[in-house]
Formats: C-alpha cells, sequence, structure tokens
C-alpha cells in the first residue's frame, strides 16, 4: 500500500468517527481480543438452534405421535405427553404391536442398539490401544523404514474408506464373518488417522530427556510406553476416544452392507430399516431417529470441550 | 523433528563403546532386542490389521472389477432357473461398461453438481462461523460445543429428519417457503393442486437443494471450527501491523486472516472433496423408500457414485465386477479432482 493511500484513510477515519468493531481493529486489537457484539451473539445463537433442531424435533414428535407430523398451518413445535412417548418407544422396542403399525423385527432396534454400544467399545479400547503403541514408535523410536511407513499411514488417510467396501464385503463372505459382530469390529480395530493423532501428540507432550533418564534406569520399551507415555498422552487418548466412538456410532454403508437385516446389525442399518415396509410410520422413523442420538448428545454435553479442543489441536497440527 | 530426535538416537543406539550400559541391569542381548525388534512390535498389531482389514479389501476391489463377479440366472432343461454367483475374468470389460454406461455418467455429474454446489457455500458460511467465534465471547464453550451438534448427530438419524422436512405435503421446509407465500400449481383442469412451496423431489435442482441443505447443515459447524483453531493461531502483532496501515476489520479479514488460514482452506478442500464425492446417507435417506428401487426417485435426479455402487452390488443387479470398477473410478475422480482443488486453492489463495 503506498504512502498517500495510508495517509487517506487515516483521513477517513477520523472523519467517521470509527466505533466498534471497525475501531478495535483500527486500534490493532486482533479479532480474538474484540468483544462480540450482539448481532455476533444472535447469529450464533441462531446457527446453535439451527443445528440442534432437527433431533430436537424428532424428540418432539415421539411425544406428540403421528398425526402431528403432518398437520396444516404451524408445525408441532413443543413436546407433547409421556404417554405418547411411551407409546412410540413400546412400538419401537417390539414391546407392543398395534393395529396399522408395520412389523418392525428387521429393525430390532433394540438389540440394534445394544449391539452398537458393544461395538463402539470393542472399537474404542482397540484403537485407543493399538494406535498409541503405533504411534508411541513413530514418535520416539529409531528403527529402519519408520519415516516411509509412517508416510505411508498419512497417505492412506486421503483414500475415502468406500473403494474397500466390494473387496471388503468379499473377505468377509470368504471368511463367513457376514452378519456377525466380527464383521463391524474387526476392520475398526484400528485407524490410520488414529496413529496419525498420536504420534503427533506424543511428539510434541513428552520430553526426549524423560525416556532417555528412563531407559538409563533401565527401563524396557515396553515400562517406558506403560508407565510413561501413558499417563501423559490420558488427555489425547481421551479426545481421540470420543472421536472413534462418534464415528463407529456412526457407520453406515458398510454396516449396511455386512450386517444389515442380521442379528448383530448395528444402529445405523436399523433407522434404515425402520422405513422398510409398505407403509413405514414417519413418528417411529423419527422417534428412532431420537433415540439414536441420545448417546452423542449426552456424550457431547458431558465431554463437548474436550471434542472441540482435540478437532481444534488435531486440525492445527495437521 | 529430525533434531529431536538426535538425542533419542543417542540414547537408543545399543553398544556405541559401551555407553549405553550405563546402569541397565538387562544382559546387552536383552537390549539390543528391545531396540531393534520392539519398535516393530509396536507397529505391528497396528499394519496388520491395517493392511489386512484397510488395504487388502482395496486391492480385492480392484481384482474383482476385473471380473464379472454377478449373480447369473441359467435356465435349465426342467424350466427352472437357479441364481447362482459366477466369476471369471474379463479384463477392461467391466470399465468399458462403466465408463459408457449413461447411470454411472449420471451419477458422477450428481456426484459432482452436488460437491461443488455444497462445498462452495459451506466452506464460506463456515468462515463467516469462525469469524463470528474469534471474537471475546461470553459462554464460549458453549457456542463451540453448539455448533458441533450437526457434527455428531447420526447422519441417519438427521436425514430421516430433513426427508420428513422436505415432504411435498405440511413438510417444514414448504411451511417456511409458505410464509413467504411461495406457491406451486401443478395438474390441468379437474386435477389442478395447489400446494404451499415446492414438490421437492420433483425436480433436479429442487432435489439437489434440499440435499445440499442437509449436508452443509451437517459439515459446516466442523469446518468452522477448523477455521477458528487456524485463526486462533495467528500472531496478534500482525493485526497492529494492519492497523498501522488503516485497515478496518473487514479489510482484516480478507487481507490477513484468510490468507493467513490458507493450509486450513487447503485441509478443508480436500477432506470436503474426499467427503462429498462418497456422498451417500442423504441421497439414500432422501429417497421415498430408501429399500426399494433404484435410488435417486425416479428419474435418479439426486442419485450418488456410491449410490450406485451400492445398488450394483447389493440392490437387484448383484453385479460385484462392476460395483468394483464403479469404486475405481470414482478413486481416481476423486484423487485427481481433490488434487486439483487444492491446486487450485493455493494459487489463488497465493495470489494475495
Amino acid at each position: 500500500m503506498s504512502a498517500p493511500a495510508a495517509v487517506e484513510t487515516h483521513d477517513e477515519v477520523e472523519y467517521q468517527k470509527p466505533h466498534g468493531r471497525r475501531k478495535e481493529a483500527l486500534l490493532g486489537r486482533s479479532p480474538q481480543d474484540t468483544s462480540a457484539g450482539w448481532l455476533n451473539y444472535v447469529l450464533l445463537t441462531i446457527i446453535v438452534v439451527v443445528g440442534a433442531w432437527p433431533i430436537y424435533w424428532a424428540g418432539v414428535i415421539m411425544t406428540a405421535g403421528e398425526d402431528k407430523i403432518y398437520k396444516p398451518g404451524t408445525p408441532e413445535f413443543l413436546p407433547g405427553t409421556w404417554e405418547i412417548a411411551k407409546f412410540n418407544f413400546d412400538v419401537i422396542t417390539m414391546r407392543i404391536q398395534p393395529q396399522g403399525y408395520p412389523n418392525y423385527s428387521s429393525s430390532n432396534f433394540e438389540r440394534s442398539f445394544m449391539n452398537s454400544i458393544l461395538v463402539v467399545a470393542i472399537v474404542v479400547t482397540s484403537t485407543l490401544f493399538f494406535c498409541s503403541l503405533a504411534g508411541f514408535a513413530f514418535a520416539k523410536l529409531r528403527f529402519k523404514g519408520r519415516d516411509p511407513l509412517f508416510y505411508f499411514v498419512v497417505l492412506t488417510l486421503t483414500i475415502p474408506a468406500q473403494l474397500g467396501i466390494v473387496g471388503g464385503y468379499q473377505i468377509m463372505e470368504a471368511l463367513g464373518w457376514l452378519g456377525t459382530l466380527l464383521a463391524v469390529t474387526v476392520p475398526a480395530l484400528v485407524s490410520a488417522f488414529g496413529v496419525f493423532y498420536m504420534r503427533q501428540f506424543i511428539e510434541d507432550a513428552i520430553p526426549d530427556e524423560l525416556i532417555e533418564s528412563a531407559r538409563v534406569d533401565g527401563a524396557t520399551t515396553f515400562r517406558v510406553y506403560a508407565s510413561i507415555v501413558v499417563p501423559i498422552i490420558r488427555p489425547a487418548m481421551g479426545v481421540l476416544g470420543l472421536l472413534t466412538a462418534v464415528g463407529a456410532w456412526n457407520e453406515y454403508i458398510w454396516s449396511l452392507v455386512v450386517v444389515g437385516g442380521s442379528e448383530w446389525q448395528t444402529i445405523g442399518p436399523a433407522l434404515h430399516n425402520l422405513r422398510a415396509g409398505a407403509t413405514p410410520k414417519a413418528s417411529i422413523m423419527l422417534t428412532g431417529s431420537f433415540l439414536a442420538s441420545v448417546p452423542l448428545i449426552l456424550l457431547l454435553v458431558v465431554a463437548g470441550r474436550q471434542i472441540v479442543r482435540g478437532l481444534m489441536e488435531g486440525a492445527v497440527k495437521a | 523433528m529430525s533434531a529431536k530426535s538426535v538425542t533419542a538416537k543417542a540414547a537408543d543406539a545399543p553398544g556405541r563403546d559401551g555407553t549405553t550400559s550405563k546402569k541397565g541391569p538387562q544382559s546387552s542381548l536383552w537390549a539390543r532386542f528391545d531396540h531393534s525388534v520392539v519398535p516393530y512390535i509396536l507397529i505391528s498389531p497396528f499394519f496388520l490389521l491395517f493392511i489386512g482389514f484397510g488395504i487388502f479389501p482395496i486391492v480385492y476391489s480392484a481384482i474383482i472389477s476385473f471380473q464379472s463377479y454377478r449373480i447369473e440366472s441359467p435356465a435349465y432343461r426342467s424350466g427352472e432357473s437357479v441364481p447362482q454367483f459366477t466369476r471369471r475374468n474379463v479384463g477392461l470389460e467391466n470399465y468399458e461398461r462403466v465408463i459408457t454406461s449413461g447411470d454411472f455418467l449420471q451419477a458422477l455429474g450428481n456426484t459432482f453438481g452436488l460437491f461443488i454446489l455444497s462445498a462452495v457455500p459451506q466452506l464460506l458460511f463456515a468462515l463467516f462461523i469462525a469469524s463470528l467465534l474469534n471474537r471475546k465471547l461470553r459462554m464460549q464453550s458453549f457456542y463451540r460445543v453448539g455448533i458441533l451438534i450437526p457434527f455428531i448427530t447420526p447422519i441417519v438419524a438427521s436425514s430421516i429428519v430433513f426427508s420428513v422436512f422436505f415432504a411435498r405435503d405440511m413438510g417444514q421446509a414448504n411451511w417456511v417457503l409458505s410464509l413467504f407465500n411461495v406457491e406451486t400449481t401443478r395438474g390441468e383442469g379437474g386435477t389442478l393442486t395447489t400446494f404451499d412451496g415446492i414438490d421437492w423431489r420433483n425436480q433436479r435442482w429442487s432435489a439437489w437443494l434440499a440435499i445440499i441443505i442437509m449436508i452443509n447443515w451437517k459439515w459446516t459447524g466442523y469446518n468452522a471450527l477448523l477455521y477458528l483453531a487456524a485463526m486462533q493461531s495467528i500472531p496478534k502483532d500482525v493485526y497492529e501491523a494492519a492497523a498501522l496501515d488503516g485497515a478496518g476489520a473487514t479489510r482484516q479479514l480478507w487481507s490477513i486472516t484468510v490468507p493467513m488460514i490458507r493450509p486450513m482452506v487447503i485441509f478443508t478442500v480436500v477432506l470436503s472433496t474426499i467427503g462429498s464425492l462418497q456422498l451417500f446417507a442423504e441421497p439414500v435417506q432422501f429417497d421415498p423408500n430408501p429399500s426399494l428401487g433404484e435410488g435417486g426417485g425416479v428419474r435418479h435426479l439426486w442419485r450418488t457414485v456410491a449410490q450406485l455402487i451400492w445398488h450394483t452390488g447389493w440392490g437387484a443387479p448383484k453385479n460385484f465386477g462392476m460395483a468394483g470398477a464403479m469404486s475405481w473410478v470414482l478413486f481416481v475422480v476423486v484423487v485427481v479432482v481433490a488434487a486439483l482443488n487444492a491446486y487450485l486453492t493455493n494459487k489463488i489463495g497465493g495470489r494475495k
């Protein structure tokens, strides 16, 4: 910017008597030290409400019933009664089979919900263990082929998972794993992202001197992992565990293909199958959508800050 | 990275002039094992599982794509036909049929259209939200966590709810439009019907718009958080320098903030390219009945490649060879487009 232009701008500034954000910006204050104005809060609140709306409304319909979904005029915005919620819950869990409702055995919602909890528990545990082991090795140990192997892992982060679905399905079939718990857990036991994330964190969080001095005291690599690395990376493991849990709970196309309709069906295909049949009931679809979201909403309420921190930290390091 | 490892190397290198056997109680054989073999033991569970169930399926998809692997019903003399899977090598035949198939090209067009039309507004809007968040805020955590609600909502669940919102009669989307007096009249003579809003599934633009809204609802907040992370790592004194030049808040956003978070912009462009070219849940659940039919409505208006792969392999055709070929063609396209996008984003940003 040429000098005369700058002078001109300054003149303009004085003339306008700047205020608010503009004033703070002209004082050289960075955006994050600038106080948010009321409009800022209004817009952010609207965004949060829009984000929460679909699941909130699914909950409204669970408590208000089928006849409140499509009604003339203003849509139903407020929750109904416990009785209707209980009714919809009983229908979806197949405790009752009222007239006019399809049979929900292909969804098997309750069992599928429990299956998903089990799958998440297995997948999270194993991802944390195996990925932190590998991440530790990549971050702090020296061995032949370390860097090429790690670049290979990073490279595979960009491969869309769907590319393997046709081959993966055939492998599951050959192993006889279709419709079993193995098909939805074993392929998800580790993730390239997990190794990447763990390696970045361990690299930064653990000083080499600490490991060195433990080694001088005669600690083996396993001992270093168990008594130095794990305690320090516990927060990062928490974050990775949360992100893995969200991903595993929301998994859809793979579980639809390998366990859809079976006794080991997970929550994704279960929701999908709520729509099966000649006359699907929208109220039951929405009840299922709401119930399937509850665990993750709870997770966000309890550990939202950690999830946010993890995403933001992970992003900057990437 | 390399500077840090130097110390580790010195510590790890066994038997270098006997320096490492200072106090170690273990025998040198065990120490050598610990240094040279144990690292591989640590990474091997990951690699075994990852290669077996992450990489091998991809390779196997490629093998299947060169085979005719599908269900066929040979007719027997008795007049019966027993469907069975047949499998034989056919070379490039599947690829030839895929790239000349109208269905595939249509699906590819849909996927691309949906990707471009969703990604551009999504990333701009994410930038806007990030700059809203990048202020001194009360209840900062509440807003940051709040914008992640769509990200954690199960994608099938939210897509089901949206498919109800976009119903022709008395859906919420049309209720909103009715507030602005938008109406559609269709039919002629005695069958003339008028309804509020739009018949969302009846034409391409409205079906696409509905799906784009679903995609952007889900991913904008997530991208905004990534941008926010990048914005917060910009050194503050840069803004002081800009203020000396008389740049106002808007000018600072476009001339400082955006160029400085360029790596993150490239990252999100690549992520959303990979993500949206695999688009599956939203279009599937937008179907009136996802379990029947061929997907994407009557004229496949919104059928994506992922949906077509699913239909080809697991729907009526049961043709895994074709499905495998489609996956690989899609992959090549994804790689080319992601690379091109990263290049273009870099180039455009670089001019500033």
